[in-house]
């Protein structure tokens, strides 16, 4: 009994791992440009694809195609910006969302009539033997990915905390017309924030491919989601907490497939969602903020 | 101002439905002045393709998904229609009666879905199709049987399998029901001695739970102590660890699948990274796993149900013409529209008509050798056929 | 604001009974073919979803991306009922189906409250994904329950509302557009824009804005559960899947062509969408292209100087009028 809760306990670990890397890029990029980027999970699926690219079609070595991935990946995410979110910026937060919902199946269906819903199988590039603790089996690949995870989640703390970059990041967050008249570039500001955002989407693509060995137009819609839950719970906009929030939110789904129901395991994800907006909307680890009248 | 707009609007948009409506009638296709076909119909592709041979048409109508997340299916039996269709009015067509009939091919999309199955349907009908093979998918299939049934058209369906597809004298199915495939896993799992099994299904997916709760139900008639795990997943799930840790702590020695190729192949490449060395057995929806695991020793001995294999001799001819003309083998699905064309045929010879009444009486006396097998229908509109498992062979699929 | 005047009275009653009989006129006359027969009642229920939609998107200017979960809540309350009293002669077909309707629209209601009250004190982003995440939550229980069928769903549903009953669909879709016409022109219309236009000023000269939002939220849900009845007994069969993310989204489309907060719009779009993918038939990706590029562009077109420019050559062409 106790080894098959350790052992899902590792399987929560796994997929928690993975929202939690996705997480990080959502709250980054909400954090500061104060919008939901919906197309950040197919952000995802085209780092996916650029790496099946990269890899199965020229032939790229593997460091020179994660490299690709990840240029794609921020030139894109800085493009969908400047295309699609920042003639809105004055716009009400409704038209904003929309255009967001938009982007997300504008990439999918792009990446449907290319590469058809046939899934592609794809060889994951990252081959580490899995460690066996007592009887609980950790595979390689969520070593990795935690402890990418863990990097990417110390450099960015230290990146928006104790650079200068990082501090206008903050200043936008906080206040951006107060920021602009400081003689901080707005625009700047934030198309390095999608840069970021999406180079940490092709980091959880590549991760997200090697764990499972598929690709498909739709693979980040719902992982997405459900980073944005994990982002949500952790606190949204709070580094550390994306990564608390996507960990919890492995576990839950796991032990609740486990012990609960499968079937009803996505309402339960989503309904901590629900609980955690009504109960603390600020998440875990989130700061409380007042809204300003 | 406004209103003098929208009056307009109003107006146009009433215009244009009417223009579509009339429009059918008002433009005279090749279709239209043959005896075959008494409507005029849409121009669709295959009757622009039809020449003016002297042969009067026969309209296979057709449904199926072309495009969307089950596109795969409805593709592949719109090209073993069309090869079947090729071939055989190659050879000169259908001889009925005095009348040599050239068989025609209407294929709509219906992207899987009841709603558009029922407008593709209807679109077919007013093409003036005289016998329809379709739907590709269950649901779509159920909500055109009693269109069909009120029409007065013989439906065969190549892939519809849940059990209230044939509830109408009209309509047969070329494939097994999902329950009979659950049953058949089911008496694979005693045969074979099992002491026990787990299984693993789509909740979400008719077709996995048909299959599902008929092996359920007879493996525990049989014996109830067998089945040490029943685990289930929903569409779109790609990360199966959380079930396979509760099956591999089970201790069951086979793990059943039934389920479709794309979520086997996450499946059975996460069970043996979790170290689970039990065998596999599956459903007819695992043809094509291999194209889809990125090892193919993950499958190594894996059996499962399907009425077609595209490395058997008997259907040597029809894929060579399939990988010639489209570039890919084969799956069960384009040998299912293949049979069906065939079926047609057979059945307009054998009632020596093409109308309905008499093809749904000469159905059930038909015997068809397909490729998945000879067939014979009885009056339910069942298939009478056997099935093969298929095991899985140094990376190739063997006939057991 | 403006009373109805007279006038607009009777053109929405001409426009009503000119529509009428001319779906009349086609049916009855043969001029429709089988195909676009049975786009009528489609054709109606996406007018109804939409424009329920807009009453909470359009005029109350929250998203909401969880639409398709009431409509299934309706299909499947409204199913249940005809399936179990309809179709084994407790109630006569027409008596069933009424209360199909009655039952299918309160039950979406209902949820809409439950599900309203805690969740529309949630600022504009977070009620989007709270209402996905409630649309999936709905899609998985309907999935997990014993009574819908699971994932095989409910077939042989009757077909009451098929074509063949155009009239009560017409009507259902008259009252449906009515009342939130009305609605919208009422007192408690004006409070729901003012709490879209400012809901601070708003609150500031007293208008309740919980309860307002939470009527609109109800009474949007009601209209969609009405629309999923109809749906069920056009199509005959109802599967849990059919009521996904992408329906939310194919609902929102609409209204976003036929432009936010406009009732007309919303009927045009609503046609049109329905009837152009069936002549692009086996072009549905592309479609799903589409409707992206129609998000995406009406967004910013709408918030772009073009728009701006044009409506102020409106206003200025209006008030030259005025003073010639």
């Amino acid at each position: 009994m106790l080894t098959s809760i350790m052992e899902q306990l590792m399987n929560g670990l796994r997929t928690g791992s993975i929202y939690a890397l996705i997480a990080l890029g959502y709250t980054m990029v909400y954090g500061i440009a104060k919008m939901i980027n919906f197309a950040h999970g197919d952000i995802i699926m085209v780092g996916a694809y650029t790496l099946y690219i990269g890899i199965a079609l020229l032939h790229l070595p593997v460091i020179a195609a994660m490299l690709l991935t990840a240029a794609v990946c921020s030139v894109l995410g800085v493009l969908i910006e400047k295309v699609a979110y920042k003639p809105l910026r004055k716009a009400p937060p409704l038209a904003v969302l929309i255009t967001a919902i938009g982007m997300s199946y504008f990439l999918q269906s792009v990446a449907l009539l290319i590469f058809s819903s046939t899934p592609i199988p794809f060889k994951s590039v990252i081959t580490l033997e899995s460690v066996q603790v007592g009887s609980v089996n950790i595979s390689g690949i969520t070593i990795v990915t935690l402890a990418v995870t863990t990097v990417i989640m110390v450099a960015l703390t230290l990146f928006i905390n104790k650079t200068k970059a990082g501090s206008a990041m903050r200043a936008v967050s906080e206040d951006r017309g107060a920021a602009e008249l400081m003689g901080i570039n707005v625009n700047r500001t934030i198309s390095m924030t999608f840069a970021i955002g999406s180079a940490l989407a092709a980091v959880a693509g590549i991760l997200y491919i090697c764990q499972y060995q598929s690709l498909r137009p739709t693979l980040g819609a719902l992982p997405g989601i459900k980073a944005f839950v994990a982002a949500v719970l952790g606190g949204i906009g709070s580094v550390p907490g994306a990564m608390l929030g996507g960990i919890v939110l492995g576990l839950i789904e796991s032990l609740s497939k486990a012990y609960i129901s499968t079937e009803l395991a996505d309402a339960i994800v989503f309904g901590v969602l629900v609980v955690v907006l009504l109960v603390k909307p600020s998440g875990l680890l989130g700061k409380k903020t007042l809204v300003k009248v | 101002m406004k209103k003098a707009i929208s009056v307009g609007l109003a107006a146009a948009m009433v215009l244009s439905m009417a223009a579509c409506g009339s429009s059918d009638t008002a433009e005279p296709t090749a279709a239209s002045d043959t005896t075959a076909a008494a409507d005029s119909g849409e121009q669709a592709e295959s009757s622009e393709a039809a020449e003016d041979d002297g042969m009067a048409e026969f309209i296979i109508g057709s449904t199926g998904p072309l495009t969307g997340a089950n596109a795969s299916y409805g593709t592949s039996v719109k090209q073993g229609e069309e090869i079947a269709i090729q071939e055989i009015n190659e050879a000169g067509g259908v001889q009925v009666g005095d009348t040599t009939y050239k068989l025609v091919l209407n294929f709509q999309d219906d992207e899987a879905k009841e709603d558009k199955a029922v407008t593709a349907f209807n679109t077919l009908v007013d093409a003036g199709m005289n016998a329809y093979v379709g739907a590709v998918t269950t649901g779509a299939c159920l909500a055109q049987t009693d269109l069909s049934y009120e029409a007065n058209i013989l439906q065969i369906t190549p892939s519809a399998s849940a059990e209230a597809v044939t509830e109408n004298p009209n309509v047969f199915r070329m494939c097994f029901t999902d329950p009979l495939q659950g049953r058949m896993i089911a008496q694979y799992v005693l045969d074979n001695g099992y002491e026990s099994v787990a299984v693993l299904w789509n909740n979400a997916d008719e077709y996995s739970a048909g299959i599902h709760d008929a092996f359920v139900e007879a493996l525990e008639a049989e014996d109830a102590g067998l089945l040490v795990a029943d685990e289930s997943f929903a569409t779109g799930d790609v990360d199966f660890n959380t079930q396979l840790t509760v099956i591999k702590n089970s201790g069951a020695k086979l793990l059943f699948v039934p389920a479709y190729y794309g979520d086997v192949a996450y499946i059975v490449q996460q069970a043996r990274d979790a170290g689970m060395e039990c065998d596999f057995v599956g459903s007819d929806g695992w043809d094509g796993v291999l194209g889809q695991v990125t090892d193919p020793s993950v499958v190594e001995g894996a059996v499962f149900l399907s009425p077609f294999l595209a490395t058997e001799e008997s259907a040597a001819d029809f894929v060579s013409k399939y990988e010639a003309a489209y570039g890919a083998t084969p799956d069960q699905f384009a040998a299912d529209g293949y049979d069906c064309v065939y079926a047609i045929k057979a059945a307009m010879e054998q009632a020596g008509s093409i109308e309905t009444d008499a093809l749904i009486q000469a159905m059930t006396e038909i015997t068809v050798d397909g490729l998945t097998g000879q067939v014979s229908f009885d009056e339910s509109g069942e298939p009478n056929k056997t099935a093969k498992f298929v095991q899985i062979v140094d990376g190739e699929y063997t006939a057991m | 604001m403006k009373k109805i005047s007279n006038g607009t009275v009777w053109f929405r009653a001409a426009v009503i009974v000119l529509s009428y009989a001319a779906v009349t006129i086609l049916l009855k006359g043969g001029l429709l073919n089988r195909q676009y027969t049975s786009l009528l009642v489609p054709i109606a229920v996406n007018i109804m979803l939409a424009v329920s939609l807009n009453l909470v998107t359009g005029f109350l200017g929250e998203l909401t991306l969880g639409h398709a979960g009431f409509m299934s809540i309706g299909a499947y309350t409204g199913a249940l009922i005809s399936l179990n009293l309809g179709d084994t002669g407790v109630l006569p077909a027409p008596a069933a189906f009424a209360l199909a309707l009655v039952c299918g629209g309160l039950m979406a209601g209902v949820f809409g409250l439950i599900i309203g009250v805690p969740v529309l004190r949630l600022r504009g982003d977070y009620l989007a994904i709270v209402t996905l995440a409630f649309g999936e939550i709905i899609k998985s229980v309907i999935n997990s329950l014993k009574i819908t069928n699971g994932a095989r769903g409910l077939s042989k549903i009757p077909l009451y509302s098929n074509y063949t009953n155009y009239t009560v669909v017409f009507i259902l879709m008259v009252l449906t557009v009515l009342a939130v016409t009305n609605l919208m022109s009422s007192r408690d219309g004006r409070a729901i824009m003012a709490i879209r236009d400012n809901d601070i000023a708003a609150e500031s000269i007293g208008i309740p804005i919980s309860r307002y939002k939470v009527k609109a939220f109800v009474i949007s849900a009601f209209f969609a559960g009405v629309a999923g009845v109809i749906y069920a007994h056009n199509v005959g069969l109802l599967k849990p899947g059919t009521f996904d993310y992408n329906k939310s989204i194919e609902i929102l489309v609409i209204v976003v062509l036929g432009g936010m907060g406009s009732i007309r719009g919303s009927i045009i779009a609503a046609v049109i969408l329905t009837v152009l993918p069936e002549l692009l038939r086996g072009t549905d990706n592309l479609r799903m292209l589409l409707y992206a590029i129609v998000l995406i562009a009406m967004m910013i077109f709408n918030n772009s100087k073009i728009k701006e420019g044009l409506m102020m050559n409106r206003t200025f062409r209006r008030l030259g009028r005025k003073e010639a």
